[in-house]
């Protein structure tokens, strides 16, 4: 039988973006620290 | 899809409550469909990653800050989230189109320097320096007048004034004064352009 070699090629990746950002992202929300005070926001990055 | 919704609301509160692992599975349950929908509009992987990153930072803010009132919607909010960045995107190129360098137009044809650059200062000085010299040159009446006008920027009513002479004379003596700076640079032959 012969070997059907588009099926790779036709499948699709998924497009995802790079770890790096990921990783940035959950730090971010980590370091994040928002206070509200008389109706204002105040936001607080941690070290 | 009912039970994706419902774990998304409890994963918000969970989030919204301190839970940051939370935040990491709603990343990654909805990664890729809001990066694949943010490069279909972009087509700029690097730019897609930007818009990305400032979706979450505004989802992480407006959580953290307790704005968020969309249970159950967490998707389609975070999407709209990154439309109306991607609607800023556009609309901040279209205020500064990009301009790129082509064999048939060069960026430096748009892009002008209008301050004068070293050499162009430099020369203005020694021009500037030359007249000065001639200046000093020119008979006292005549130095007078000519330097009240045009460095002090009196009237030639004013100079008539503080000088104690007539108007007709405040103005022959700017007429002799140019005359004689005319003589001078054309009998050193001294150039006074750039």
């Amino acid at each position: 039988m012969a070997k059907l070699y588009s099926k790779n090629a036709l499948a699709t990746s998924k497009l995802l973006p790079k770890k790096e950002t990921i990783s940035f992202l959950l730090k971010y929300s980590k370091a994040l620290n928002i206070v509200k005070m008389g109706g204002i926001n105040f936001e607080f990055i941690a070290n | 899809m009912a039970t994706t919704q419902l774990l998304d609301a409890l994963l918000v509160k969970n989030y919204i409550a301190g839970d940051e692992n939370a935040l990491v599975i709603l990343i990654n349950r909805h990664q890729s469909k809001i990066y694949g929908f943010i490069y279909s509009k972009i087509n700029n992987r690097d730019l897609a990653e930007d818009i990305f990153q400032d979706t979450f930072m505004k989802v992480i803010k407006t959580l953290k800050s307790n704005c968020y009132n969309e249970e159950g919607k967490f998707l389609p909010w975070v999407m709209r989230i990154s439309h109306n960045l991607i609607m800023d995107h556009y609309r901040k190129n279209q205020k500064m189109p990009m301009l790129r360098e082509t064999d048939e137009f060069s960026i430096f044809s748009v892009l002008q320097e209008t301050s004068p650059n070293v050499e162009k200062r430099i020369i203005s000085e020694l021009i500037e320096q030359d007249l000065q010299k001639i200046i000093k040159e020119l008979p006292d009446d005549q130095r007078e007048v000519l330097v009240m006008r045009i460095y002090q920027d009196y009237s030639f009513n004013e100079i008539a004034e503080i000088t104690g002479v007539s108007i007709n004379t405040a103005l022959g003596r700017m007429r002799y004064a140019l005359l004689n700076l005319r003589k001078v640079i054309e009998k050193n032959q001294i150039i006074l352009t750039d």
